[in-house]
């Protein structure tokens, strides 16, 4: 008879966050797989806080949505992701830009999940009014860009 | 002044005459004179918008974002609980069992329906499949998507799910589905062009009114809808933003 052992590394790390916060979570090697079929929705203000999200995003993220709404999306910040492309993000958003990339999401019980995200900002009367993101099923050859791509980002910040 | 009114060219045939029956409600309840303008296909229809020849549509979630950010359309209602999702579907007993299966020269039958289409491109991204790696044959209608899949001359089909569900048991045991979104907000909704603005309140009344009315109920039927409800304008700038991340 044989047991299949599933390894489960587990680690405490810091995450240091724009605002000069910081926060220790805890990290899970455990990828959670994209639901097929789905799209991931949430909406923010022009402050970036989470005004709406769907179930989707409730139920990839492992919060409640009463722990989500009124949060900033870096609760879902996961520390393998290097600072720029936020920095990408937001600098693309506030050109009135659409931007795009490829997400590694943290979850509340420590695990991940990846995927593409689409951000735009929402445009009402000419002004920027808030935020909207829509997350879709990335490719795994996409994801394994991205692994090698954004540890070699995370190199550069040191 | 006489108006125009037309469907997105999606919508089901067994609703065509209760289009008509739904435009004579409509003229005799806001006492106004509308005509039914049906069109073939999304590209004609698109021409008569472009050409200002159309007043109120009842639009694919596509062609809403050109009509109200564009041509200043304005929403009044959607058909309550409904949304627009799309299914990918394969021949019964084929190879394919996941869209990650799928290969670079997969084989597309699908209509010109520009939201399923939309979807349907989306959910291969997973595959690494995009327009430019893959083939596309455009048929006229969902039975031909079905049509040409049992025969073997396409690999997947792209169908709106309620065309999907509504094929015969017959022609339905000879495909399988591959993958059914669920996206939930997106939905074909009502819009009144810039000539009827001072008609659009009590367009929405009487349709928001309906299942009240004493006609209502039975030309609700023959549309297959089973109410509107409200669409407010912030809800239809909500659905163009999702569209704009979606498309392109
Ligand atoms: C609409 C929108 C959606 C976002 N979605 C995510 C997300 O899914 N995951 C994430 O880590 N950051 C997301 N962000 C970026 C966060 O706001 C934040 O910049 C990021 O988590 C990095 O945290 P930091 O800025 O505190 O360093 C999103 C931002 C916006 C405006």
């Amino acid at each position: 008879m044989s047991t299949d052992v599933i390894e489960r590394t587990e680690k405490t790390t810091t995450i240091n966050y724009f605002d000069g916060s910081s926060k220790q979570v805890t990290i899970l090697d455990e990828e959670i797989p994209y639901p097929d079929g789905k799209l991931i929705v949430s909406r923010t203000d022009k402050q970036g806080i989470i005004t709406h999200c769907n179930q989707s995003f409730v139920d990839m993220s492992g919060y409640t949505e009463e722990e989500i709404i009124g949060q900033p999306h870096s609760i879902l910040r996961h520390p393998d992701m290097p600072r720029a492309a936020f920095k990408d993000l937001w600098d693309t958003l506030k050109r009135s830009e659409k931007w795009h990339g490829y997400v590694k999401n943290l979850r509340k019980d420590g695990s991940y999940y990846w995927v593409y995200a689409i951000a735009i900002p929402n445009i009402r009367k000419g002004e920027i009014m808030g935020y909207t993101s829509v997350r879709r099923k990335p490719s795994r050859t996409q994801i394994n860009e991205c692994i090698e791509l954004y540890a070699n980002m995370m190199q550069e910040e040191q | 002044m006489s108006y125009t009114m037309t469907v997105s060219p999606d919508f089901s045939p067994d609703h065509i005459a209760g289009w008509y029956v739904f435009n004579t409600y409509l003229q005799r309840q806001l006492n106004i004179p509308i005509h039914l303008e049906l069109y073939n296909n999304f590209d004609e229809q698109r021409k008569a918008i472009a050409n200002n020849e159309i007043d109120l549509i009842f639009a694919n979630p596509y062609d809403a974002s050109m009509l109200v950010r564009e041509k200043n359309f304005t929403a009044v209602a959607a058909p309550e609980n409904s949304s627009d999702e799309a299914i990918i579907a394969v021949k019964e007993g084929s190879q394919i069992a996941h869209i990650e299966d799928l290969k670079e020269g997969t084989r597309i039958v699908t209509t010109d329906d520009p939201d399923v289409n939309m979807m349907g491109m989306i959910m291969l991204e997973p595959a690494d499949l995009n327009k430019e790696n893959t083939s596309t044959t455009i048929v006229d209608s969902y039975p031909l998507v079905a049509k040409q899949l049992i025969q073997g001359n396409a690999d997947i089909g792209f169908f709106l799910d309620e065309s999907f569900d509504s094929l015969s048991k017959f022609v339905k045991e000879q495909l399988s589905i591959l993958i059914r979104s669920q996206i939930f907000v997106i939905r074909h909704v009502m819009l009144a062009g810039p000539k009827l603005e001072d008609k659009h309140q009590d367009i929405k009344n009487v349709l928001l009114n309906m299942l009240n009315d004493e006609k209502g109920p039975g030309v609700l039927n023959s549309l297959g809808i089973s109410s509107w409800e409200n669409q407010e304008h912030e809800d239809t700038e909500f659905m163009i933003d999702l569209m704009d991340t979606l498309v392109g």
